[in-house]
């Protein structure tokens, strides 16, 4: 089936199956291969990305579910790494194998669009995203620091 | 002054292709057999005209950041220009063998420990070179030169000249043996914070791992594995994957289906449609239950008594029995742990190239010396003709040692004839991990009469990672004695006794390495017991076990700075309790304290965790202690949830939801401190892992009386 999907301002075309996850079409179709596939199941969020703003994992996603919405995945999050939370990101020096970092990053800007000056219970809420590294300490920090919060000592 | 001809024109092959191949002095005979005596040199840095510095790095990049340690190392003795510096992988070369390892490989937390000195006396000798060059140039005594930060400067006639310019007569330069090592106050990357060079690009999706890796005419394949261990593929109907859009080919492998498909979730759909028939009649298809009762039962008896380097077994069975006489009483305590998975973010996957006469893998790996020989045998050809390729890992732990994934890629790649990436859905990656291997370790103290132990034994059952790892190549290590379960011996409290038994209990589940091997079950039970002793003593656990350290030593150091971190004399709040462990892996000493709260349900509050590491020379401290942290993390996630069980030889978990990790909700606050030294490096990637169970587990003795023996936690029912 061919479909046509908004994906980073872009409108982009796919002729998969209708069942295929976002994930595949971005990965396979469209070659955004940060967006990562850990479970396939929904649960760890290595591929979450942005449909309307809203944070989604996109394994559980159907391409024919997408319809009209607007796709953002870490590549639209800047063009340059200029985004404040890329910045807090490497001010924190966050990722270790990084593989899971792409979807922290979208789920924490989905977080502060929402949120603008998060509670430390808010990032708890909205950072359920998986690291097998541990950097979840970093990332909390990290996201206070782009929101322009105090953050405690490393 | 010595140069070899092989080294010579290497080093000028490195010249023509636009840069300065740094020569790094011969390895040891012993670390490179048959490369005796300057035959092989090592190269490290490229510097191209325009001055751009590209550093590259023997060691796969799993999330530890070695890369940048390597580059502070050798900026530090080039006295190079930081903002210049790029990195990049090294090809697979013998140049690039770890020296402790005589292979290209990454594990045993050996990236910095086992090379900060040749790497810095590569530096020097590149550095030598290019002053070398310069002087030679300006007709003055290399002694009048110096460097300044990518320039070789002569103060005298105020002359420099920036490395670039020098980089093609310093290749011609002779390779100095005596290059004078950069004096510490001129050092400014060593030991200090340095964001490491390849986060960027794992901020904005740009980062290429495994599963990125994309060429012209690319498939896709998926694979679903045998579920019982050790059983053999029987047959299968290919015609439903067959019919399925998009599908190229079936592959059946000697355990496993594979699908080969022009893009992933269509070969994964087309895999899902397959009903193998699988033959078991080999399986030794195991139940946890009656696994564990059986490691039970082993640690019951003898099992063979490991001796220590310089040591029998004779004599450490005389040395023990001498202690024991001296023993009022003993304590015997037994501990038990599962299987566990590693779980890497990014599953397994590899992607090969296959021809007549080559071989080409791009595989995100800690073997790659491993994986290139194992692939050549398979295909018959000459280890020349296989190229490895590493690129980025989302994560490794241990489990990017093995083999598997990589050969079933060549042999998918080789059937097809087309460039093939093959990626494992999580439930494989779960269900044919190479699991921490489930372990009962009974530990038993003579006591004196002052309550310290004076002798200790340690009996311990479980499969030799040594027999399963890589192929088994390691299999002789586990004979008599399988020492790839004892690994650090638990003897940093030098008592007058130990005496470490194992009994290798083999069902056929294959188990590898996991961050920190063997401690995690030793340091485990080891760190239980000392704190039994501390209670039954009425000792403080902290001053307990500083009094069985040596006096003035680094040990006792840690151990004050840790009871100041966590002012550990003032004791915790109304309603917190506390635990710690102390230990000691690769080199490095490392103590914690965790402090927690357990509500009538049993939920877990974890509060706070202290953590002293003294790893020698920080290269990069900032990065040691995000290593520490998630160290932290993994045990955590081990002690409370990590149970991969078996039910006839099958693995009962398949995805996060049941085989759960640590959130960014139930992670701790961390405190994590660094003993400022420069004694020789220990390492940093791992070495906190062991003591954060035990100390988590004494905390919960110290909140609920009772004393957890057996993991995970979820099992006595507590939860977080």
């Amino acid at each position: 089936m061919p479909y046509s999907i908004s994906v980073n301002g872009q409108l982009r075309q796919a002729n998969v199956e209708a069942e295929t996850p976002l994930l595949w079409v971005l990965r396979d179709t469209l070659g955004l291969t940060g967006t990562k596939f850990g479970c396939g199941a929904g649960l760890c969020g290595a591929c979450s990305v942005q449909l309307d703003g809203q944070i989604t994992r996109s394994c559980m996603v159907p391409i024919s579910a997408v319809g009209a919405a607007r796709v953002v995945t870490i590549e639209g999050l800047s063009p340059d790494r200029s985004h404040r939370l890329q910045q807090a990101w490497i001010a924190e020096q966050v990722p270790q194998c990084g593989y899971c970092q792409s979807g922290m990053l979208m789920a924490a800007d989905a977080l502060l669009k929402a949120t603008p000056q998060p509670t430390d219970a808010d990032i708890a809420a909205a950072m359920t995203n998986l690291c097998r590294c541990g950097t979840y300490n970093r990332v909390r920090r990290a996201i206070k620091r782009a929101a322009g919060l105090p953050v405690e000592a490393a | 002054m010595s140069v070899d001809q092989l080294g010579r024109r290497r080093l000028l092959q490195g010249s023509v292709a636009g840069g300065l191949m740094v020569a790094i002095g011969p390895l040891g005979a012993s670390a490179v057999p048959g490369e005796a005596g300057g035959q092989e040199l090592q190269s490290w840095v490229r510097i191209a005209r325009d001055g751009a510095v590209t550093v590259l790095s023997n060691t796969s990049e799993i999330g530890q950041g070695t890369g940048t340690a390597i580059a502070q190392i050798l900026a530090d003795e080039l006295d190079l220009d930081w903002r210049r510096i790029s990195l990049a992988m090294a090809p697979l070369d013998k140049r690039y063998f770890n020296p402790n390892w005589g292979e290209y490989g990454t594990y045993g937390s050996g990236g910095v420990a086992y090379q900060l000195a040749p790497l810095r006396r590569a530096g020097a000798q590149a550095r030598a070179m290019l002053i070398a060059a310069a002087a030679r140039e300006w007709q003055v005594a290399a002694s009048e030169c110096d460097t300044d930060s990518g320039d070789v400067i002569h103060r005298a006639s105020g002359r420099r000249a920036a490395y670039g310019l020098l980089v093609e007569q310093a290749a011609r330069q002779p390779v100095p043996t005596d290059a004078p090592l950069m004096p510490r106050e001129r050092l400014r990357y060593i030991g200090r914070d340095i964001p490491r060079l390849d986060l960027p690009a794992k901020t904005d999706g740009s980062a290429v791992y495994g599963i990125d890796v994309r060429m012209p005419g690319l498939l896709s394949a998926a694979i679903v594995q045998c579920p019982v261990f050790g059983g053999r593929l029987a047959g299968v109907d290919r015609a439903p994957a067959m019919r399925m859009p998009g599908v190229r080919q079936v592959v059946l492998l000697g355990d496993a289906v594979a699908v080969v498909a022009d893009s992933y979730w269509r070969a994964q759909k087309a895999v899902d449609a397959l009903q193998p028939r699988w033959d078991l009649k080999r399986a030794k298809r195991p139940d946890s239950a009656r696994y564990m009762a059986a490691l039970h039962k082993a640690v019951q008896g003898d099992g063979a008594t490991f001796p220590p380097a310089k040591t029998t077994a004779a004599q450490v069975k005389v040395r023990y029995a001498q202690a024991t006489r001296r023993a009022r009483r003993s304590v015997e305590r037994t501990y038990a742990v599962p299987f566990l998975a590693h779980a890497t973010m990014e599953p397994m996957n590899a992607t090969a190239v296959v021809s007549q006469d080559r071989a080409e893998l791009w595989v995100p790996t800690q073997s790659q010396t491993g994986t290139q020989n194992a692939v050549a045998q398979l295909l018959g050809l000459p280890v020349s003709a296989v190229t490895v390729n590493t690129t980025l890992a989302g994560g490794g732990f241990g489990r990017r040692m093995e083999l598997d994934f990589a050969l079933q890629a060549v042999h998918i790649a080789k059937a097809c004839g087309a460039p093939v990436k093959l990626i494992w859905n999580r439930a494989q990656d779960i269900q044919h991990d190479f699991y921490r291997p489930a372990a009962v370790v009974k530990v038993t103290a003579g006591v004196d009469g002052d309550g310290m132990p004076v002798a200790l034994r340690i009996d311990s059952a479980c499969q030799s990672i040594f027999q399963h790892s890589r192929l088994g190549e390691w299999s002789k290590w586990s004979r008599p004695v399988d020492s790839s379960a004892v690994g650090d011996l638990p003897d940093w409290y030098p008592l007058a006794a130990l005496k470490v038994q194992v009994t290798t209990v083999d069902v056929g589940v294959p188990v590898g390495f996991w961050r920190s091997v063997a401690a995690t079950q030793n340091v485990f039970a080891f760190e239980c017991l000392i704190d039994e002793l501390a209670h039954e003593a009425r000792s403080d656990p902290m001053a307990y076990r500083r009094k069985l350290l040596p006096a003035g030593g680094r040990e006792q150091r840690v151990l004050d700075l840790l009871a100041e971190r966590s002012s550990w004399h003032r004791g915790p709040a109304p309603g917190r309790h506390r635990g710690m462990a102390f230990s000691r892996a690769n080199g490095s000493l490392v103590g914690h304290v965790v402090e927690l709260s357990v509500d009538a349900q049993r939920a877990v509050q974890l509060h706070q965790v202290w953590t002293v590491i003294d790893c020698g020379t920080a290269v990069n401290p900032h990065n040691i202690r995000a290593q520490v942290e998630g160290c932290i993390v993994f045990a955590l996630s081990a002690a409370f949830h990590g149970d991969i069980t078996l039910s006839g030889g099958a693995v009962m978990q398949s995805n996060f939801h049941d085989y759960r990790l640590l959130g960014l909700a139930a992670t701790p606050k961390m405190d994590v401190q660094i003993v400022e030294n420069w004694e020789k490096p220990g390492g940093a990637g791992e070495e906190a892992v062991g003591g954060l169970t035990p100390a988590l587990v004494n905390a919960l003795f110290a909140a609920t009386g009772q004393r957890i023996r057996e993991l995970p936690l979820a099992k006595a029912g507590f939860s977080i």
